[in-house]
């Protein structure tokens, strides 16, 4: 058979395979917003950069007459290709092809892009729709979701791992996108739960939809297992898009420079945190008038509203940005928002990515749910991200700066590298009106007009206490700036801490309070 | 922040912040200090057999109930000496967690 007649039989063979689930199922899958696998893949990537592996691959499966039927590719497409250049490699389940169910030769792909996605140190993206495990395939499927949790965790901190939910993501296989860095959902297209409402009305007769038990929006909101949220696959791809901008291909890499620009003119620093420490404001915009060009991009915008978490760039540097933000829950450190910094520090060490944070908290909520739920281990957890962080670490106190909330969020003490205040911080064991109190306890009391004494002495505690110059007087604080002077003093020293370089104890792992 | 939004207050170590409140926050369940002559359901499932009789004398560590939940039948255990007041769960009943099953006198 001569060259070109095997070409024709490659491009029929092709051909066939790239249908799919075939005409029927892929209107299904229009029908209900969705675009198809291949569909997903091209949008993401780069164009015409996709090279795909494995289309030839089948399922050998005999039990359950599954050895009569042919699933195209096994249900899942695999390859890799790049994101405005950056390489990365792509899975995307089809859920045309039975339901994209995950059967043996399925997972066996699944776990070959993994290893090449490991072993050439780039991110890996897996587009998650699936039925669930391919029962007619037994323990193989069991085997298979085995194989790709330990992969996840293997390469977790070595290459950035993104799931993205388009689709029903059930029982087991929810797992994969726990395991992994940065999780995308989409309002009514993402399901993700262990156990499906049908299971919950049989064991427990509660009745609830699939949307309210595992949709985009709980998990962006409640559960803080989803990092991104978006309205349409549209928007979820562009967000995947801009985040791979911000971060580096490895672990033994850095994030691309980009060009710096100037934050925009109009946000005057200066006016943007009221001098009343009891008063709120967006940090939002702190940070959007010291980053560049104002692009900050957030991640878990919706979940644990109090602590602010994402990326900017400092002088065309990725840099990770925590803010404790006042606006929401007066900026309170709690168990869900020490979970959420913390994850999101260990991540911008594990990557090489510097870290800013700016500081206005008032302490931790206090409560009785609070306290039951382990704020105690969950707080540790920040405490703990930031001291093992070796990355470059800048502090800005804004304004408050109290007790317990003062060591966790980057203080010297943590060693963070530099610690700046602006004349507004308030540095303190605890707020003026709390000090007071306890100190001046017998002078309030014994006296006849309590209140007004209460208030003089809160004011006394306030001149003395509630600024920046004691801790700058003990070198905790390394320079006390203008507002305006931010931006100056953190592009310096991000430039000045671009060879940091510190040894830590040799171990095998340290024991975050998980 | 929009602006003339209508703010929550939040008290922490005695100063009053003015700011956004959260659902979670507003939802919260007020704690309660737990009765011990309340035999609740720790898990939900359902009543496989009720082992006692209003009115019935009971002595601490008798077997009240069965609760058959995640493929487990539990024995439920009596915490107190004492009388059987109410039952307010029929056999084959199917109870949430937190449902109360038997209240002692």
């Amino acid at each position: 058979m001569p060259l070109s007649r095997k070409i024709r039989e490659l491009q029929q063979k092709r051909e066939k395979i790239l249908q799919g689930g075939g005409e029927q199922a892929i209107e299904k899958q229009k029908a209900l917003g969705k675009r198809t696998a291949r569909e997903r893949i091209m949008t993401l990537l780069d164009e015409n950069s996709f090279n795909e592996y494995d289309l030839f691959v089948e399922h050998d499966a005999r039990d359950f007459d599954m050895d009569k039927k042919t699933l195209p590719s096994d249900g899942v497409i695999i390859g890799s290709g790049t994101i405005y250049g950056a390489p990365v490699a792509v899975f995307a389940q089809d859920f045309t092809v039975a339901g994209g169910s995950l059967g043996l030769m399925h997972s066996r792909k699944i776990t070959k892009i993994m290893d090449h996605a490991l072993k050439m140190k780039m991110p890996l993206i897996g587009i998650n729709d699936s039925g669930g495990a391919r029962i007619q395939e037994g323990v193989n499927s069991l085997a298979g979701y085995g194989e790709i949790f330990f992969r996840n965790t293997i390469s977790s901190g070595v290459i950035p791992q993104i799931s993205v939910i388009l689709g029903p993501c059930a029982g087991g296989a929810v797992y994969s996108p726990a395991l992994t860095d940065f999780v995308f959902v989409v309002d009514n297209i993402s399901k993700m739960f262990i156990t499906g409402p049908e299971v919950i009305k049989t064991v427990l007769g509660e009745e609830i939809s699939m949307e309210d038990l595992g949709g985009a929006r709980v998990h962006s909101e409640i559960s803080g297992n989803a990092h991104f949220f978006a309205k349409s696959e549209e928007e979820c791809f562009d967000q995947i898009k801009k985040l791979i901008t911000f971060i580096p291909w490895n672990n033994q890499q850095k994030a691309r420079m980009f060009e710096p620009g100037e934050p925009k003119a109009d946000l005057n620093i200066e006016k943007i945190v009221p001098d009343d420490p009891t008063m709120p404001y967006d940090v939002k915009d702190v940070i959007r008038a010291v980053v560049d060009n104002s692009d900050f991009f957030e991640i878990m915008e919706h979940y644990a509203k109090n602590i602010v978490i994402g990326f900017g760039r400092m002088g065309g540097r990725t840099t990770g940005f925590v803010a404790n933000q006042p606006l929401e829950m007066a900026g309170v450190l709690d168990v869900d928002s020490s979970d959420k910094a913390a994850r999101f520090i260990r991540f911008c060490d594990a990557f090489n990515i510097p870290i800013i944070t700016f500081v206005d908290v008032p302490g931790y909520l206090p409560g009785v749910d609070q306290e039951h739920s382990g704020v105690i281990r969950h707080g540790a957890k920040l405490l703990y991200a930031y001291s093992e962080a070796t990355v470059p670490k800048l502090t800005v106190i804004l304004r408050k700066a109290y007790g317990g909330g003062y060591i966790a969020m980057s203080s010297r003490h943590l060693r963070a590298d530099f610690v700046f205040a602006w004349p507004s911080a308030e540095i303190a064991v605890m707020g003026p009106e709390g000090a007071a109190n306890i100190i001046f306890r017998k002078e309030i009391m014994s006296s006849d007009d309590p209140d007004s004494v209460r208030k003089q002495k809160v004011e006394e505690y306030k001149t003395k206490f509630a600024n920046p110059y004691v801790a700058a007087s003990r070198g905790y604080v390394d320079a006390v700036i203008e507002p305006g002077e931010t931006r100056k003093f953190l592009l310096h020293s991000i430039a000045v801490s671009e060879n940091k370089d510190i040894q830590t104890p040799p171990k095998k792992h340290g024991l975050p309070p998980l | 922040m929009k602006t003339g939004e209508e703010l929550g207050i939040l008290n922490i170590g005695t100063t009053i912040y003015k700011t956004r409140i959260s659902r979670k926050f507003r939802n919260r369940k007020p704690y309660k200090i737990p009765d011990p002559r309340l035999i609740i359901s720790f898990i939900p499932g359902t009543v496989l057999e009720i082992l006692v009789t209003v009115g019935q004398s009971v002595k601490h560590g008798d077997d009240l109930m069965i609760l058959d939940a995640m493929k487990m039948q539990n024995k439920l255990k009596c915490k107190t000496d004492g009388r059987v007041r109410k039952i307010p769960v029929k056999k084959g009943e199917k109870v949430a967690k937190g449902t109360v099953l038997l209240e002692m006198e």
